[in-house]
C-alpha cells in the first residue's frame, strides 16, 4: 500500500492519482529533512504523503498549522522555497510544484516548526485581538517602542525576503484574441471548445500546472470515462484548433478597462533554475473582446473551536489529494458538512481504505444521500450535529461531537474534512466595482453584473453541477465568439453523474457557554476569531469594509478567500442583519499574489529607464571623460588630464581653454525641431514672446517660450535657412515637452497655420566650437568656399554649409560661452568624425574638449539662464527679459504674464552674486537675506540658483533671484546656507560677470 | 484602458499621455483676465461623460479628443483634436 516504505500509520500514497507519476521519485527537503516525492506533486500533496501533516506557526498566535486547501487560496501552509538570492517567502505549499532538489522551510516558528516558543503567544492572546494595531498604538509611545513592536514583530513575520538581488529574469508579453477563457475545469472547457470550434482566436489560461479543474479532484464520469480523462481529450481537441491558444500556470489576475487582463504565467518556477535566458515569471497583457470567467470555486471552512488543528482541511481538497495526487490525508476521518457535497469526501475516503468515523452533518433534516453515503461507508451519522471541540498538539486527534439532543462524544480522528458549502470565484467580475449578489438558494455571492465584455460561466457563475458547468460554459463560448463575429453550432456534451448539494443555510457559530473559551478561527491566515468579529461589531465596526480594516480579516496573501463569507455570516448574527444586506468587500486585483519582480519586468537597474548617449559618446569615453546624466542623456561632464587630482582642476582647465585658446563641446542634447511652411513665422510669433517675422534667412534669434499661465517654460534659438524654413533649438530638459506643446498649439489652437514640423533632435550631431581660435580650427573643416569672416558670418549667423569637402552640414554664429563661438551640426553619424577630425586640425591651436561642467561655468559668468533658472516658477520678468514680451502680437502666455503680481518689482529677479570675503564659497539653494537679518523665513528675500567658481574671475560667482534685484546692484545682502548653517556676505550685481559688452562675442 | 486613435488604431494607455478638459476654448487675446483664470486655472470635475484631450507620443503624435466615462472608463468617441478644431467647433456652438 504504502510506496515510500515508511513505517508510520499516516503513510498515506494510495499507488494512484490521475496527476502524478508514481514510477518516477524525486526529493525534496523540508526545513533541512530530505522527503521522495512524485512528479506532478504539489508540495502540499508531498507533504501529506510523508505523514508531515504540520506545515507551519500562524501569524498571531503560533498555533500549529496544516494544509487546508489543495489550491491558491490556502492561507496556512506558507513556507519559504529556495536559499539564498532566490528565497522566496510566503508561498503557498498548495501550488508549489516539487521538483528534483526543492529546498522548503516552514515560516514563523522558532527554534523549530514543532517546539515554537512564541507558542506562549497564546498566553498573550488578549493583545492581539480585532484591532491591536490600532489599540496598541495608543499606549504610551515608549512603552509601544521598547515593549509592544518588539514583541510584534518578532512574533508576528511571514516569512524572510531573500537579501540579495533576484538573479532571475522577468518578462512582459502582450497578447490578443477574441475569447478570453479563465480557467480549464469542466465550464471553460466547454467554452473553449465551443468558441474555439467558431475559428475565434481563443486564449485558455489555466493558473494549475495541468487542465482539467475539478474534473482531477472528482471521481466522476463523462460518457462513461473518468472526467480527467474526458478533459485530456477535449485538451487534444483544443491542440488541434490553430486558434486556440492554451496556457497553463497562468494565473488571469486582474480585469482592467478595454478589454484588458493581466495574467502572470510561472514559466520556470517549477524547476530549481530557469534555463539560460528563460524568465522565471512573465507578466501578461492579454487584450481580449470576450471573456469568459470559468474560475470555479473555493470551499467554505466550518466554523467551529479547534478548526485549525493539522489534520482539519476542506472537503473538497481532500478529494484532491486522493483523486489527483493518490494521497489519503488521513486514516480515520470525520466528514463536518452542510450539504451534501461534503458527503463526496466520505465515500472517496473509503473507496481509498480510510475509516470515516463520523458524519456530523449540520441539516436538521436527514438527508436521503446522507443515509446512503453513511450506510455504504459505515459512519455514524450526526444529523443536526455539531462538532464542539478539537484535541491534539500538533495535529488533530479527535473530535467532540455534540449531537442534536446536545449529548457531546469524543471520536479519535486524524482527519476532519469540512465542507461549509462553495462559494463562486468571482473575483475578476468585481474588479471594475460591481459588487456580487448574496443567492440565498446556493447560500452563496454569485456574480450579477460584470465589466463589459466579461461573462462567468460554470461554478464561478453559481451552476454547482458538473452538467450545468458543461452546458453554460458552452452556451458562454458560443455567444462570446459569435459576439466578436464567429457563428458555430454547440459542441457535443458529454453526459454527466446525477450530482446533489443540498446546502439550507449558512449558521454562525453559536453562542453558547461551552464555546467561551475556544478559538473558532475564521481567517486562519489573519488569526481571526468569530470573537473577534462580535467584539469589533459590539466596538460599531458594522461594516464589512470597517470590519476587514479592524480585524485585518480578508487582508494578507489570500485575501480571505477562505475567510470573507464566514466573517460576513458572523457579522450579519451579531448586527441583526441578513447576509444580502449585510454585503461583502470588494476583491481588487491581483487575484494572486504577484511579485514586484514580474511587475518590473525587465525595467530594473540600467535597465528601469532607456539610456541615450551623445554621437560622441564612445569617442568621449576613449578619452576618459566623466559622465553625467542629464535627463535620459549621459553627457561628459569633464575630460580629465594626467596630473589633474581634483575635477575642479580639470574644469578650471577646461574653461581657461575656451577663454584663451578653442575648445569644443557636444550639444546634441538640445532639443531640436525642424518647422517648415508659409505660416512658419506666425507659428513663432505665437510660440515665442518675441517677433519673428523680420528675422532675416542666414541669421538666429534667441527666443523665450511661456507657458499659458505667464510663467517661462523654455527657450533657446531659432534660425531661418530659409525663406519657409526655420530650425529651433530647446533646452535638453524640455525638448519633448515643447514638442508636444507645439503639436497641441498647431492641431487644437490654430489648425489654420500652414505649418509642419519635426523633431530633428536624433537626426543632428552638433558641437560647440568655442574661443578665440574657434575661426581657425573651422577653417581646417569647413570648405573654403564659405567665407567664415566676421564680416562675412557674424554674429547669430546661420548657414547650410559643407565640410570636409562636400559633406552637407550647418553652422550657426551661437555662443553660450561668451567667446567667439560656432555651432556645427552634422548628420549623426559622422558626429564621432568630427570629434576625432576638431581633435586633429584643432592641436595646433590648442584645442581641447570640454563637459557639461565647464560650459556651466562659462554660462554662469555670462549669465545666461539655464535649468536652475528655468524652473517653472519664473517670469520673463524674473529673468530680466521682461521687455522681450512683444505688445503687438498674441503669443502663449500673453495675457496671463501681464498679471500685476508677475512683474512685481519686489518679486525676487536676476542677479549675480559675489562673496566680499574672496574665500567664501557660494552655494546653490542658498537664501538670501538682508544684512543683519535673522535666519527665518519672513526675512527671506530670494535664493541662490547657480554657482561656479569661476577660473577667469579667479573667485565664486553665483546667480540668484532677489527681491527688487534690478535696484539693489552694489548692496552687501546675506547668503545663508541652512545646511551648513553658514551665513556669508555677499555683493549684488548685474548678472553678467564677464565681458557685458560682448567684445569677445563681435570679432 | 485602451484607445482607438483615429490614426493607429487600438493602443494601451501607456502609449498616451492625458492633458485634461478638451471644452475649454482659449479667450481672445483681448479678454477679460477673468476669462483667462477660467481657461488657465478652473476646471470641472464631472462624474460621468468628459471630453479630453490625450495626446499619442508614442505613436502618431496627434492630439485625440476623448469622449470619457470618468466613472466607468468607458470610451464613447476618439477624435482628432485637429478635425475638431477645424470643423467641430462650429457644431459645438464655442
Ligand atoms: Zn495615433
Amino acid at each position: 500500500m504504502t510506496l515510500f516504505g515508511r513505517k508510520t500509520a499516516a503513510a498515506p500514497r494510495t499507488g494512484g492519482g490521475n496527476g502524478v507519476d508514481p514510477a518516477r521519485v524525486i526529493h525534496f527537503t523540508f526545513d533541512g529533512v530530505r522527503y521522495p516525492a512524485h512528479p506532478g506533486d504539489t508540495l502540499a500533496s508531498a507533504l501529506l504523503a510523508n505523514g508531515q501533516r504540520l506545515a507551519g506557526r500562524s501569524f498571531k498566535y503560533h498555533r500549529p498549522r496544516g494544509i487546508l486547501s489543495a489550491g491558491p487560496e490556502e492561507p496556512n501552509a506558507l513556507v519559504e522555497l529556495r536559499t539564498g538570492a532566490r528565497r522566496e517567502p510566503n508561498s503557498r505549499a498548495t501550488v508549489t510544484e516539487v521538483y528534483d532538489g526543492l529546498v522548503a522551510c516552514s515560516q514563523n516558528r522558532w527554534p523549530s516548526l514543532r517546539m515554537d516558543a512564541l507558542g506562549v503567544n497564546g498566553l498573550f492572546s488578549p493583545i492581539f485581538t480585532a484591532g491591536f494595531y490600532y489599540k496598541t498604538f495608543m499606549w504610551p509611545a515608549p512603552f509601544w517602542e521598547k515593549v509592544y513592536e518588539p514583541l510584534i514583530r518578532r512574533a508576528a513575520g511571514l516569512g524572510r525576503a531573500a537579501d540579495e538581488a533576484d538573479p532571475d529574469l522577468y518578462e512582459k508579453a502582450t497578447t490578443f484574441c477574441d475569447v478570453l477563457v479563465v480557467g480549464s475545469g469542466p465550464a471553460g472547457l466547454a467554452a473553449a471548445l465551443a468558441a474555439g470550434r467558431s475559428g475565434a482566436r481563443v486564449v485558455l489560461c489555466e493558473q494549475d500546472s495541468v487542465t482539467g479543474g475539478r474534473l482531477r479532484a472528482e471521481r466522476g464520469e463523462l460518457d462513461g470515462v473518468p472526467g480527467w480523462q474526458w478533459a485530456r481529450q477535449a485538451m487534444d481537441s483544443l491542440r488541434q484548433m490553430p486558434e486556440v491558444r492554451i496556457m497553463t500556470r497562468t494565473c488571469v489576475f486582474g480585469a482592467y478597462d478595454g478589454g484588458t487582463y493581466g495574467a502572470l504565467e510561472r514559466v520556470a518556477d517549477h524547476v530549481a533554475m530557469p534555463a539560460a535566458g528563460q524568465p522565471r515569471q512573465r507578466l501578461w497583457r492579454i487584450v481580449a473582446g470576450r471573456c469568459i470567467v470559468a474560475s470555479g470555486g473555493i470551499e467554505r471552512p466550518m466554523v467551529f473551536v479547534g478548526n485549525d488543528r493539522p489534520g482539519i482541511m476542506l472537503a473538497g481538497a481532500v478529494r484532491t489529494y486522493i483523486n489527483r495526487f493518490g494521497v489519503v490525508p488521513g486514516r480515520r476521518a470525520v466528514i463536518y458538512t452542510n450539504n451534501d457535497d461534503g458527503l463526496r469526501t466520505a465515500t472517496d475516503l473509503a473507496h481509498a481504505g480510510a475509516v470515516v468515523a463520523a458524519i456530523v452533518d449540520t441539516r436538521a433534516t436527514q438527508t436521503a444521500r446522507a443515509t446512503q453515503v453513511a450506510r455504504e461507508t459505515g459512519a455514524k451519522l450526526f444529523t443536526g450535529g455539531a462538532i464542539a471541540a478539537t484535541y491534539g498538539r500538533l495535529g488533530v486527534q479527535a473530535a467532540a461531537i455534540r449531537d442534536r439532543s446536545g449529548r457531546v462524544q469524543h471520536i479519535a480522528c486524524d482527519l476532519i474534512a469540512m465542507s461549509g458549502g462553495w462559494n463562486p470565484e468571482l473575483s475578476l467580475t468585481t474588479h471594475h466595482g460591481a459588487k456580487p449578489s448574496y443567492n440565498a438558494a446556493l447560500c452563496a455571492f454569485v456574480p450579477t453584473t460584470f465589466p463589459p465584455g466579461m461573462q462567468a460561466a460554470g461554478v464561478a457563475n453559481g451552476a454547482f453541477t458538473t452538467a450545468a458547468c458543461l452546458r453554460e460554459g458552452a452556451e458562454q463560448g458560443q455567444a462570446a465568439a459569435a459576439a466578436c463575429g464567429f457563428a458555430a453550432d454547440l459542441p457535443a456534451l458529454p453526459a454527466a453523474d446525477a450530482e446533489s448539494y443540498g446546502i439550507e443555510s449558512l449558521q454562525p457559530l453559536p453562542r453558547d457557554r461551552s464555546v467561551k473559551d475556544g478559538k473558532a478561527f475564521i481567517d486562519f491566515q489573519n488569526d481571526v476569531t468569530a470573537r473577534d468579529v462580535r467584539l469589533a461589531a459590539q466596538e460599531g465596526f458594522r461594516s464589512v469594509e470597517h470590519l476587514k480594516r479592524y480585524t485585518t480579516l480578508g487582508m494578507a496573501t489570500d485575501q480571505g478567500k477562505t475567510a470573507n463569507v464566514n466573517g460576513i455570516v458572523q457579522l450579519a448574527q451579531q448586527t441583526g442583519r441578513d447576509i444580502a444586506s449585510t454585503g461583502t468587500t470588494m476583491f481588487r486585483p491581483p487575484v494572486q499574489p504577484v511579485a514586484i519582480g514580474a511587475i518590473a519586468g525587465a525595467h530594473t537597474g540600467t535597465h528601469f529607464k532607456p539610456t541615450r548617449l551623445t554621437p560622441t559618446h564612445e569617442w568621449a569615453r576613449q578619452q576618459g571623460a566623466a559622465f553625467t546624466a542629464n535627463g535620459l542623456w549621459q553627457r561628459a561632464q569633464w575630460f580629465a588630464q594626467p596630473g589633474e587630482s581634483h575635477w575642479r582642476d580639470t574644469v578650471n582647465r577646461e574653461v581657461r581653454t575656451v577663454r584663451t585658446a578653442v575648445g569644443f563641446c557636444d550639444v546634441t542634447t538640445l532639443g531640436k525641431i525642424d518647422i517648415q511652411g508659409p505660416d512658419a513665422a506666425t507659428f513663432l510669433e505665437r510660440l515665442y514672446v518675441n517677433a519673428w517675422r523680420k528675422l532675416p534667412v542666414g541669421r538666429a534669434r534667441y527666443g523665450l517660450m511661456l507657458r499659458e499661465d505667464g510663467f517661462v517654460f523654455d527657450d533657446g534659438t531659432t534660425a531661418r535657412l530659409g525663406p519657409q524654413h526655420y530650425v529651433m533649438t530647446t533646452t535638453t530638459a524640455h525638448a519633448g515637452a515643447v514638442m508636444q506643446h507645439m503639436e497641441l498649439c498647431h492641431q487644437w489652437l490654430w489648425p489654420e497655420l500652414d505649418v509642419h514640423f519635426i523633431s530633428v533632435t536624433d537626426e543632428w550631431a552638433q558641437f560647440a566650437i568655442a574661443g578665440p581660435r574657434a575661426r581657425d580650427v573651422l577653417r581646417h573643416v569647413v570648405d573654403p568656399d564659405f567665407d567664415l569672416s566676421h564680416e562675412a558670418f557674424g554674429y547669430m549667423g546661420a548657414a547650410e554649409v559643407t565640410i570636409c569637402g562636400g559633406q552637407a552640414a550647418r553652422l550657426f554664429r551661437l555662443s553660450f560661452s561668451g567667446e567667439l563661438a560656432f555651432e556645427l551640426a552634422v548628420p549623426a553619424r559622422y558626429g564621432d568624425a568630427l570629434a576625432r577630425l576638431l581633435m586633429k586640425v584643432g592641436a595646433p591651436y590648442g584645442i581641447a574638449p570640454y563637459g557639461t561642467e565647464a560650459l556651466g561655468v562659462m554660462r554662469i559668468e555670462k549669465g545666461h539662464p539655464a535649468g536652475p533658472e528655468l524652473n517653472g516658477q519664473t517670469t520673463a520678468h524674473d529673468l530680466g527679459m521682461g521687455r522681450m514680451l512683444s505688445g503687438k502680437k498674441d503669443f502663449i502666455g500673453r495675457a496671463m504674464a501681464a498679471r500685476p503680481a508677475l512683474t512685481d518689482a519686489s518679486r525676487p529677479t536676476l542677479v549675480g552674486l559675489r562673496p566680499v570675503s574672496p574665500s567664501d564659497e557660494l552655494v546653490a539653494g542658498s537664501h538670501l537675506l538682508p544684512r543683519g537679518a535673522e535666519a527665518t523665513g519672513a526675512h527671506d528675500q530670494g535664493w541662490i540658483s547657480s554657482a561656479a567658481w569661476s577660473p577667469t574671475l579667479d573667485g565664486w560667482i553665483a546667480l540668484g533671484f532677489l527681491s527688487d534685484g534690478p535696484a539693489r546692484h552694489g548692496e552687501t545682502v546675506m547668503v545663508h546656507n541652512p545646511l551648513a548653517g553658514s551665513v556669508v556676505a555677499a555683493t549684488v550685481g548685474p548678472p553678467v560677470f564677464l565681458d557685458p559688452e560682448g567684445a569677445r562675442l563681435h570679432v | 484602458m485602451r484607445l482607438n486613435c483615429p490614426c493607429c488604431g487600438p493602443r494601451g494607455v501607456e502609449e498616451f499621455t492625458y492633458r485634461g478638459d478638451a471644452t475649454l476654448r482659449r479667450p481672445a487675446p483681448d479678454a477679460a483676465a477673468p476669462d483667462w483664470v477660467d481657461y488657465v486655472y478652473l476646471r470641472d470635475n464631472p462624474a460621468g461623460w468628459h471630453r479630453e484631450l490625450w495626446y499619442h507620443g508614442a505613436g502618431c503624435h496627434a492630439w485625440l479628443v476623448v469622449t470619457r466615462d470618468t466613472r466607468t472608463h468607458e470610451i464613447a468617441d476618439v477624435a482628432r483634436a485637429v478635425d475638431i478644431a477645424r470643423h467641430g467647433r462650429e457644431n459645438t456652438g464655442s
